[in-house]
């Protein structure tokens, strides 16, 4: 079985090229003019990007499968372009053992959508207190490990689990947020926290785990990938750090580049996420280090919520917001990207931070898997939370036109995803 | 106005109306029989999620004084508690048949969160540490009754205390201010809300710096859980920096008024015995109570109705 796609602007190491693409036994057997093919795709006005790896979404299962399931889940991934997504760790069992990491990776594989790449957990439980099997969770194929929905708060422990990842060569994600400075936090602290009476998130907390940890690493030389920054200050602090020629790598979710905490004034639960929504000059300050390479991937924090959650007041509804199906019209609405650009942060970065470059994450060459997405990057489009595949409802997004929208998507010579429809 | 939430909301022009309505309302209060049937046929429902039996018998003696129908919802009797939503019981009691809801809830922006639920009107008893709409307007009725003036332009008010998490705090500021009154918001840091240099206030840290000039020394009520949120060292550190002392009182000017939105923490914030102090207005505050939120019930609730017929009904001299 082939398949040409015909007449598409392909993003490769030469630049953009117009040409056709040919994928057949589940690779890229062909890129040029005038091939064919048993099957014929027209993508003409179409981007051909290597397909999407999302390092950060919470698919729920195992724990909250009524909020989200790995099959729903990787639905919403494949709608959005990507074809590979870390999932993390903070289910229920937790990802701390071997059982539930192959759980999950089963599960993906039986959706059979895009790849489910477990993350594990740093410490048992995520509860910051001992350190999880990371050894014998690598062994298993873990390569990043994040206790994300909560930092590592002790910096003895985290020290530990920066020596010990280092023989290991995983990557450590840290959720930058040191706990005792957002008890009860609502949002960002700013006029706008204090006039709605409610406790702040203040900049400081996240931005001093990020300069523990930059520290902790010049210490052990352990890498380090910075999850959902959200402040200038961090951004800072990564840029100096990268000058200064430590292993750190660095992500930013769409809302943080697009939402600010002034959308809270309405007491809408749906714009409640963790790190909190914040300023403008914190948008952009973190545009900024997209650009100059200081962030590294866009990463969704896809968070899906049941709605009588976040029907909670908003001190105790949940943090999160949905993000795998309108992470590139968010991102592309926000922000200026060429399409080298964007097969960088949404793609090739994301890759080699998680450790997977063999098969996803590579521009369109022949011999590579074909792991792929098709977008228009002219559309102008609106979200549905209704026709979302998402099995939850909390995106953000509701109204905002949104530019750049995935009309294909192909899963290791499948394809997945056709004229926007999910086809399993 | 369908919504009493917040005084932002209300605006100069509407405080100044339920000021004006709630004399109205007080002449009817001093009657023999202190009813009338303006609201005859509506059902105002009280939902008190967080305990506050004052507010509570306030706006309940007011709705019965205008012939509303009353029903109460509180902590103990609702089913929020079992498991329940929010959702679950506005809709299941808006399915009763209600006119207006009168809510108090320990969190912030319920009142907000409540409209796509009901189209009752929504009356905010206190949402969280975020508004306390009506109390702002009981301190506005009886400023304005003490110094027998409509503006509060050339009086300085001082808020000392806890603003960090009053409602209160956040409710007369903006009233206050929106009348025209210099207000000064007193306290330390640790109780300050962070970045609100928006504020129509002038910040201090320091009581005596502010208590020769000011009109109206207005206190908060601190709860003895902020020490130990290690928001304040101790409470009688607290009292000998930001209480009112004798010492004080006798700093305060002349013709200096007092007021407390209660309930009091004597020996804390009030260090000497409000009854005995001719400045004090705490009980003007209790007795306008009632006068203002009939003012409020009667705003929200004459909306959509026959405003003559309605204001007709405030004269009647009983209700039948
Ligand atoms: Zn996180
Ligand atoms: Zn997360």
């Amino acid at each position: 079985m082939s398949v040409v796609f015909r007449g598409g602007n392909i993003v490769t190491n030469e630049g953009v090229v117009h040409a056709d693409l040919v994928v057949q036994g589940g690779q890229i057997s062909g890129i040029g003019s005038g091939l064919a093919a048993k099957e014929v795709v027209d993508i003409s006005g179409l981007t051909v990007f290597p397909g999407f790896v999302d390092l950060h979404a919470h698919l729920r299962e195992p724990g909250r499968e009524d909020t989200e399931t790995i099959e729903t889940g990787s639905r919403a991934g494949a709608k959005g372009g990507y074809t590979a997504v870390i999932a993390m760790p903070n289910t229920n069992p937790a990802q701390d053992n071997v059982p539930t990491i192959e759980f999950v990776r089963l599960q993906g594989q039986r959706a059979g959508l895009l790849e489910v790449i477990p993350s594990g957990c740093i410490t048992m439980g995520r509860e910051g207190k001992a350190l999880a099997p990371m050894a014998e969770l690598a062994k298993v194929g873990v390569k990043l490990f994040t206790d994300d929905g909560s930092g590592v708060q002790d910096p003895l422990l985290m020290r530990r689990a920066m020596e010990y990842s280092k023989e290991l060569n995983v990557v450590l994600g840290q959720h930058c947020e040191v706990s005792s400075l957002t008890q009860g936090a609502v949002m960002h602290e700013c006029g706008c926290s204090s006039d709605l009476g409610v406790p702040g998130w203040p900049s400081i907390a996240e931005e001093l785990m990020v300069h523990r940890d930059i520290e902790l690493a010049r210490l052990t030389g352990a890498r380090i990938h910075f999850l959902h920054l959200s402040t200038a200050g961090s951004v800072e602090l990564v840029r100096q750090a990268k000058l200064d020629g430590l292993p750190v790598t660095a992500e930013v979710t769409p809302h943080h580049l697009s939402l600010t905490a002034e959308l809270l004034r309405g007491f809408d639960a749906t714009f409640k996420v963790n790190p909190p929504l914040r300023t403008i000059s914190d948008i952009d300050a973190l545009k900024a280090g997209v650009l100059d390479g200081t962030i590294d991937a866009i990463a969704t924090d896809h968070a899906p919520h049941a709605r009588r959650d976040k029907e909670l007041p908003l001190d105790q509804a949940p943090p999160g917001m949905l993000g795998l199906e309108t992470a590139l019209g968010v991102t592309c609405a926000a922000l200026d990207l060429d399409p080298l650009a964007i097969a960088q942060v949404m793609s090739v970065a994301p890759a080699r931070i998680a450790g997977i470059v063999d098969r996803q994450g590579n521009l369109p060459r022949v011999g590579v898997a074909a792991n792929l997405c098709f977008v228009d990057l002219n559309a102008t489009w609106m979200i549905n939370p209704e026709t979302m595949a998402s099995k939850s409802t909390n995106t953000p997004f509701v109204g905002r036109q949104l530019r750049g929208k995935v009309v294909h998507t192909m899963f290791n010579g499948d394809l997945v995803v056709r004229d926007g429809e999910a086809l399993k | 106005m369908k919504h009493i939430r917040s005084i932002s909301e209300i605006g100069k022009a509407g405080v100044l109306a339920i000021v004006e309505r709630a004399k109205q309302m007080s002449e009817i209060n001093s009657r023999p029989v202190p009813k009338v049937p303006a609201l005859r046929g509506k059902t105002v429902v009280s939902l008190f999620l967080e305990d506050s039996t004052r507010t509570r018998l306030s706006f309940e003696t007011a709705a019965k004084r205008l012939s509303a129908e009353t029903m109460n919802f509180s902590v103990s009797t609702s089913s929020v508690n079992k498991g329940e939503s929010l959702r679950d019981t506005i809709e299941t009691i808006s399915d009763m048949g209600v006119d207006a809801f009168v809510v108090r809830h320990k969190s912030s922006g319920i009142p907000w969160q409540i409209e796509q639920w009901t189209d009752a009107s929504i009356i905010n008893a206190g949402d969280g540490a975020h508004q306390h709409p009506t109390q702002a307007l009981v301190d506005c009725f009886t400023v304005s009754e003490a110094f027998g003036v409509d503006s509060f332009e050339g009086l300085t008010i001082s808020i000392v205390g806890d603003i960090r998490h009053s409602r209160v705090a956040r409710s007369n500021v903006e009233a206050f201010a929106m009348l025209g009154a210099k207000v000064i918001i007193v306290a330390p840091s640790t109780l300050l809300p962070p970045d609100v240099g928006h504020w129509p206030v002038t910040i201090s840290n320091d009581i005596d710096d502010v208590i020769g000039t000011t009109d109206i020394l207005y206190m908060l009520r601190l709860q003895s859980e902020r020490m130990d949120q290690g928001l304040i060292p101790n409470l009688s550190e607290y009292g000998n920096r930001f209480g009112l002392t004798e010492k004080r009182v006798s700093q305060l000017p002349l013709n200096a008024r007092i007021m407390h939105p209660g309930p009091m923490n004597r020996g804390v914030e009030m260090q000497v015995d409000p009854s005995h102090l001719s400045q004090s207005l705490i009980h003007r505050q209790v007795a306008n109570g009632v006068s203002v939120r009939m003012a409020v019930l009667f705003t929200a609730l004459t909306l959509n109705d026959d405003r003559d017929h309605a204001i007709q009904g405030l004269s009647k001299e009983a209700a039948q």
